[in-house]
């Protein structure tokens, strides 16, 4: 079908619900809480509006900092973690036959629709002492009596991973569908080995896929707010649940906000990054 | 046959991996006592009765359903005109929509929750249920804008060109046209929506934690006083509400395409 210019008035009625929706439940929220970090905040709990800068200036703190290094380590890890995991995986899967990928797109939305306070809980259960893996351990023999492996920073690190992962073979799945499998014959018609095609072809080829599935997956994990509480200890929290904690806890909005910014604006820029490298993608394509 | 028997070693693994989290529950949440053991003594479905009987988890089960049904209609209803206009017109400027209703679903989902706990309590209706419903629909508006748009990309233009041509204006052609055509991506985006609904915490959690126990929330909130196996069968109900959901989809749909992939499989 021909797309013409909106023409009369009338033509964009269609835009205008959803247009006005958008703007006032998501543009204005925003904005709100971009104008409340620069808020003063009130004794009472609540704030007062006024321009200061000092809700930044509290983040420029070593304690913020180390926060933010940690949830940046962490966040990496994951993305790191989880696309070494499903890059191959999710390649693998695209070659089997339709059924077989059905049945496991079923399985990974599952999974992906888990909300995190069920992740928590149910990696909680099987590091704790009483219903955890260490039980099935002795149960086998390979241990003496069963232990605990959280709150600990290995814990953290399974359970986000666990979350990450579907999330990470959902982002490289169309570009991995779309990969044309003749290069690949290709090398393995001239003697390479299955894994020597894969790391001298298919990586390559991948590249650009292969990075923005890193930034996607570690902007998805620096959101992670449940499982650095359910199964850490205080060191182990994140950026995220601290903004929660000062906004919900300690009722210092103008400083949560202030967090909140930051944090939109490194995602904001890994997000940029991420755009850039699709479209160079296309280009090459 | 190598190559063959490692894919499905490795396959195997992953899939131990997913599922282990989900046997422990499944374990837990059949235990006869009122304990988290593991291997479970004794069978019992008890607990999953109590999510039925007992008010509070009822009121909960309650609460994230309407949430969920309400935040899938609203979000349905914002991307499905968005996304036709989108389709219909050649309007460049237009598509800074197309991000506003993207970008809830791509930052961390803590800001886009701050975003609403500042705007209600600004506005003055914080922790009104109907909060959660808007908050909701607006955060998972992604989803059906994504798929819908997909299902209009899908449509053969001579289709509506031959519609056009014998006469029928805008509204005819969508109705008798175009909406059964992306009605299935219409479907999954809702779909998509309510189960993700069901599960998340923390937008429902800063909008109306205090004053409406989602499911997610009354886990949460039931964690910090220790475990029950009821929040294991709560949880194993959830998963097995997303499978049966995206089980449909694919029973009625085209699951790897809706996915993304063209081919669709072998």
């Amino acid at each position: 079908m021909m797309q013409l210019p909106p023409k009369s008035i009338r033509d964009y009625g269609p835009l205008f619900y959803p247009a006005l929706m958008l703007l006032v439940f998501f543009v204005i929220p925003f904005g709100t809480m971009i104008a409340v970090s620069f808020f003063q905040r009130d004794v009472g709990g609540f704030y007062t509006p006024d321009f200061v800068l000092s809700n930044y200036e509290r983040f420029f703190s070593l304690f913020f900092a180390k926060v933010l290094g940690f949830s940046l380590m962490l966040a990496m890890m994951v993305a790191v973690i989880c696309v070494a995991i499903s890059f191959p995986f999710t390649y693998l899967l695209t070659k089997t036959s339709r059924p077989t990928q059905v049945i496991w797109l079923i399985g990974i939305l599952s999974v992906l629709s888990l909300s995190e306070v069920i992740i928590g809980f149910a990696w909680s259960s099987l590091f704790s002492r009483t219903a955890g893996l260490s039980n099935v351990l002795v149960w086998l023999g390979l241990l003496e009596k069963p232990t605990a492996y959280y709150p600990g920073f290995g814990a953290v690190l399974t359970a986000m991973v666990y979350q990450a992962l579907p999330y990470s073979i959902l982002v490289l799945y169309p570009s991995l569908a779309r990969f044309d499998t003749s290069f690949l014959e290709a090398a393995r018609t001239m003697g390479a080995s299955p894994i020597r095609a894969f790391l001298n072809v298919l990586f390559p080829v991948q590249r650009n896929t292969l990075l923005a599935a890193l930034i996607m997956v570690f902007v998805f994990a620096l959101g992670s707010y449940l499982i650095p509480q359910i199964l850490g200890r205080p060191q182990h929290w994140t950026l995220s649940v601290l903004i929660t904690d000062q906004a919900i806890y300690q009722s210092n909005m103008p400083f949560a906000s202030a967090m909140a910014v930051f944090l939109v604006l490194m995602s904001l820029a890994l997000v940029g990054l991420t755009l850039l490298i699709g479209r160079k993608t296309e280009v090459v394509r | 046959m190598n190559a063959r028997l490692s894919r499905t070693l490795f396959f195997a693994c992953v899939a131990f991996f997913m599922l282990l989290p989900l046997i422990v529950v499944v374990g837990v949440s059949v235990n006869e006592k009122q304990s988290l053991t593991f291997p479970p003594e004794g069978f019992s479905l008890s607990w999953y009765a109590q999510i039925f009987t007992d008010a509070g988890w009822r009121d909960a089960l309650i609460n994230s359903l309407i949430l969920a049904t309400g935040s899938a209609f609203l979000a349905v209803s914002v991307a499905l005109p968005l996304a036709w206009f989108l389709w219909r017109y050649r309007a460049p400027w237009a598509q800074v929509f197309r991000l506003l209703g993207v970008a809830p679903f791509i930052l961390p989902p803590v800001i886009t929750a701050l975003g609403f706990l500042t705007f209600w309590a600004t506005t003055g209706p914080y922790g009104e249920p109907w909060t959660a419903i808007i908050s909701h629909g607006i955060f998972f508006v992604t989803l059906p804008l994504v798929t819908i748009t997909l299902g209009f990309s899908s449509i053969d233009g001579e289709l509506v060109e031959a519609a056009s041509t014998m006469g029928a204006n805008d509204r005819t052609v969508f109705r008798t046209v175009i909406f059964p055509l992306i009605l299935p991506y219409l479907i999954s985006g809702f779909a998509f929506t309510f189960v993700l609904s069901l599960n998340e915490y923390i937008v429902a959690y800063m909008t109306v934690g205090f004053t409406m126990e989602t499911l997610p929330i009354k886990i949460f909130n039931a964690l910090r006083y220790g475990y029950t196996p009821t929040m294991a069968a709560v949880s194993f109900l959830f998963v097995l509400v997303a499978a049966v959901v995206f089980s449909l989809i694919a029973r009625f749909g085209n699951l790897p395409k809706l996915l993304g992939n063209n081919e669709g499989g072998e």
